[in-house]
């Protein structure tokens, strides 16, 4: 469901009065909202009530000092977190007004509505037609081999990738370079018809052509999804996001448009982190 | 520290340099020595082994002309079944060995005339006329098995200098194989009984192929049963289990097992399988189950491992497309692991083709003649074999001895290989 077929929109949750988080954490007709989301490592708490909506159509960079809890943050938004061993979430993440924590839902649906790409491409050992025909093969989306052939073609044209891989489609994945590994790891996202894409650091084992490569194709993407970066690089938060948030020992500090952020940051830490200040 | 200059600095290094360089030097003495002397004993082995063993490949064939006499078979001609089956077929073996050499005369002489053919002559005769009545009263030239003892001679391992008295052979029975040799009529010819016929009593008659099969149908029975089961207990332990004090109480306690001496188990199958459920002594199946009880361990340690080898970042793919755990395991982490998996369970299905001890214990050790034609028959499995007949005094056994050892690290061989394909044929990168 896109914004556009939405009749009523998302109603925005309350935010605490408790929380201290700087600058616009709310946003109108949410796609997803988290309130008060905690998550803890056994007795260690990772992020400390965090409070924050995503909208759609738009990115979301996520900055911050290394171990602040963004990976973390991120993780439970399709809830990879259940994989860790010892993890534990509270607090509400609701998606268009349902939670995702409800222990009715199943947890497969949520991963085909919001899609993963790692900081490490990590395309599976299969062939690239694999690597982007699974995701639509366990969910069933094809009915025939010709409409799987059609999604396999398209998700790899929107990835930008088709016309280096259209001859050797029944080539490994693992043998492509680095940057053609992470779009085949966003086209085998988005072959599944995802709403949101979450991405973690995708860019940081890349040069800066293949940088440069992925940062057009989320801007291309950004009209059909929604998408939650985290990235270390302050320019391509500059360059890719229309809101920012910043992260600080798993505190969310600051939200707001990307521009008033690196232009007009309200808090102390936020500033000294964007001016180069702080770790 | 600071104190120190580069060329200072560089002089130090350098002395390291040439103590790290002998250092290495020596390791890989050290290394090369060790696969240098596994090789020769690995050589000694093959060579002891072969050149005890080879000659039992070959045994040794008298050809005679048979005459199917029907007084000696059928006096009163009726041709029934009956009198068929009942008659005295070495008698025509004796007449055929009294026409080749009508100069020996005397009952004694005759006999150890007689001694040098094995007795399935007779039996050989007996299945041809019951196959075929017709051949009653016609003449043939057949080749039967020669006694152990000729067999010997002609492979020389009999020595013809020793005084009469010590020797298997007498100086009139070396002085009639020589002549049947000189006229063509004993030779050595290719043992195919070997490789078709089970055990017996007479050692120029004893096959292993009986054994053969009942180490296939064991093998068989413990792979189906140890594969499957040791594969699944390794996913559920390794991707699904949680982590806590009972799986580690598992995890101890299957590492224990695979230690623990094989006649243990033994003891167990014998205790359980036939004492408390019955099943039939000395047979595949249960030689099976218990050979089970044994390779799994091995089995489970071996998969858990290859299974812990695959990268996490495919598990997180696969959970990031929104597969659920069993696809995330069945599509991407076994098919990674498979390799691992099978190279454990050769390992463990090696070790249980050369198990001897709980066998032992289930009474796979009994004397059978009939190759198995069904899991439940009795039967024994190779090592068992070897180990009857390196148990038995008759010097013939010896080179069966070594044959069946032979036989063993063929079958052995052919088992890696297959083991070795499917692995290459799963083996991928990431
Ligand atoms: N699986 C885990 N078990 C225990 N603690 C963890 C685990 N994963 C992360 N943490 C801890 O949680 C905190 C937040 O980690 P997280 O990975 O979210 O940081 P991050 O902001 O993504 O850092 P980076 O920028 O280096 O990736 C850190 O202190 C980290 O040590
Ligand atoms: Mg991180």
């Amino acid at each position: 469901m896109s914004a556009e077929s939405t009749a009523i929109p998302v109603p925005v949750l309350p935010v605490s009065a408790a929380c201290k988080t700087v600058g616009s954490v709310a946003v109108a007709d949410p796609l997803i909202s988290a309130r008060d989301v905690n998550v803890y490592y056994g007795e260690k708490r990772a992020i400390m009530d965090v409070n924050i909506d995503i909208a759609r159509n738009q990115v979301l960079a996520m900055i911050g000092p290394s171990g602040c809890g963004k990976s973390t943050f991120l993780r439970c938004l399709n809830r990879m977190n259940d994989t860790i061993e010892g993890a534990r979430v509270t607090g509400l993440i609701s998606m268009e007004g349902s939670d995702i924590y409800d222990k009715r839902k199943d947890v497969v649906q949520l991963r085909a509505r919001i899609g993963m790409v790692f900081q490490k491409p990590n395309p599976f050992p299969k062939t690239i037609y694999e690597n982007v025909a699974y995701g639509p093969r366990i969910h069933g989306l094809a009915a025939d081999r010709v409409e799987l052939d059609e999604i396999v073609t398209t998700s790899l044209r929107r990835a930008g990738l088709w016309d280096e891989v259209k001859d050797r489609l029944n080539n490994p994945g693992t043998g492509l370079s680095g940057g053609q590994q992470q779009r085949l790891c966003i086209a085998r996202t988005i072959a599944v018809n995802p709403e949101v894409i979450l991405m973690d650091e995708p860019c940081s084992a890349l040069d800066p052509i293949a940088t440069a490569r992925i940062e057009d194709l989320i801007d291309e993407l950004r009209a059909s999804y929604a998408i939650v970066i985290v990235t270390h690089s302050m320019q391509q938060a500059a360059r890719v996001s229309q809101r920012t948030a910043y992260f600080h020992l798993g505190d969310l500090i600051e939200v707001g448009e990307t521009d008033r952020i690196f232009t007009n940051p309200r808090h102390k830490l936020t500033e000294d982190y964007i001016t180069g200040r702080f770790g | 520290m600071s104190s120190r200059t580069a060329a200072d600095t560089r002089l130090l290094v350098e002395k390291s340099l040439r103590r790290r360089a002998w250092a290495e030097r020596r390791f890989r003495a050290y290394g090369l020595g060790a696969v240098l002397l596994g090789v020769v004993f690995v050589f000694f082995l093959f060579a002891s082994i072969i050149s005890k063993g080879y000659t039992a490949f070959l045994q040794a064939r008298v050809t005679l002309d048979i005459f199917y006499d029907p007084a000696a078979i059928d006096p009163e001609g009726t041709r029934q079944a009956e009198t068929l089956a009942m008659a005295n077929y070495s008698a025509l073996v004796r007449a055929a060995l009294r026409e080749k050499f009508p100069e020996i005369e005397g009952n004694a002489r005759r006999r150890a005339l007689y001694a040098l053919v094995s007795s399935s002559a007779a039996f050989e005769l007996q299945h041809r006329v019951q196959a075929d009545p017709s051949l009653l009263g016609q003449r043939q030239r057949l080749s039967f098995l020669a006694a152990a003892n000729v067999d010997q001679l002609l492979k020389g391992k009999i020595d013809r200098r020793l005084p009469e008295a010590n020797r298997v052979l007498t100086d009139q029975q070396i002085a009639c194989a020589d002549k049947l040799v000189n006229d063509g009529q004993l030779k050595l010819r290719f043992n195919s009984a070997f490789f078709t016929g089970g055990d017996s009593r007479e050692p120029e008659q004893a096959g292993v192929w009986g054994a053969v099969v009942g180490s296939m149908y064991t093998l068989a029975v413990t792979l189906l049963l140890s594969f499957p089961i040791g594969v699944a207990a390794a996913i559920y332990l390794e991707e699904f289990a949680p982590r806590n004090r009972w799986t580690d109480l598992i995890e101890v306690n299957i590492n224990n097992l695979a230690a623990v001496p094989s006649i243990v188990f033994g003891l167990l199958g014998l205790a359980m399988f036939l004492n408390f459920f019955g099943m039939p002594r000395s047979a595949p199946l249960v030689g099976g189950f218990v050979l089970t009880l044994l390779t799994l361990p091995t089995i489970i340690i071996a998969s858990r491992a290859a299974l812990k080898a695959v990268p996490p970042s495919i598990r997180e793919a696969a959970f990031g497309m929104g597969a659920s755990r069993l696809q995330m395991v069945g599509h991407h982490v076994l098919p990674l692991a498979m390799p691992g998996i099978l190279t454990g369970t050769i390992i463990g299905m090696a070790r249980a083709l050369g198990e001897t001890a709980p066998l032992l214990m289930i009474g796979m050790v009994a004397f059978i003649v009939n190759v198995p034609r069904s899991l439940a028959d009795p039967a024994t499995v190779l090592p068992v074999q070897i180990y009857l007949w390196a148990d038995s005094s008759e010097r013939a056994f010896l080179e069966r001895t070594s044959a069946a050892i032979i036989v063993l690290l063929a079958f052995l061989i052919v088992m890696n290989a297959a083991a070795v394909i499917l692995r290459n044929r799963f083996e991928r990168r990431w």
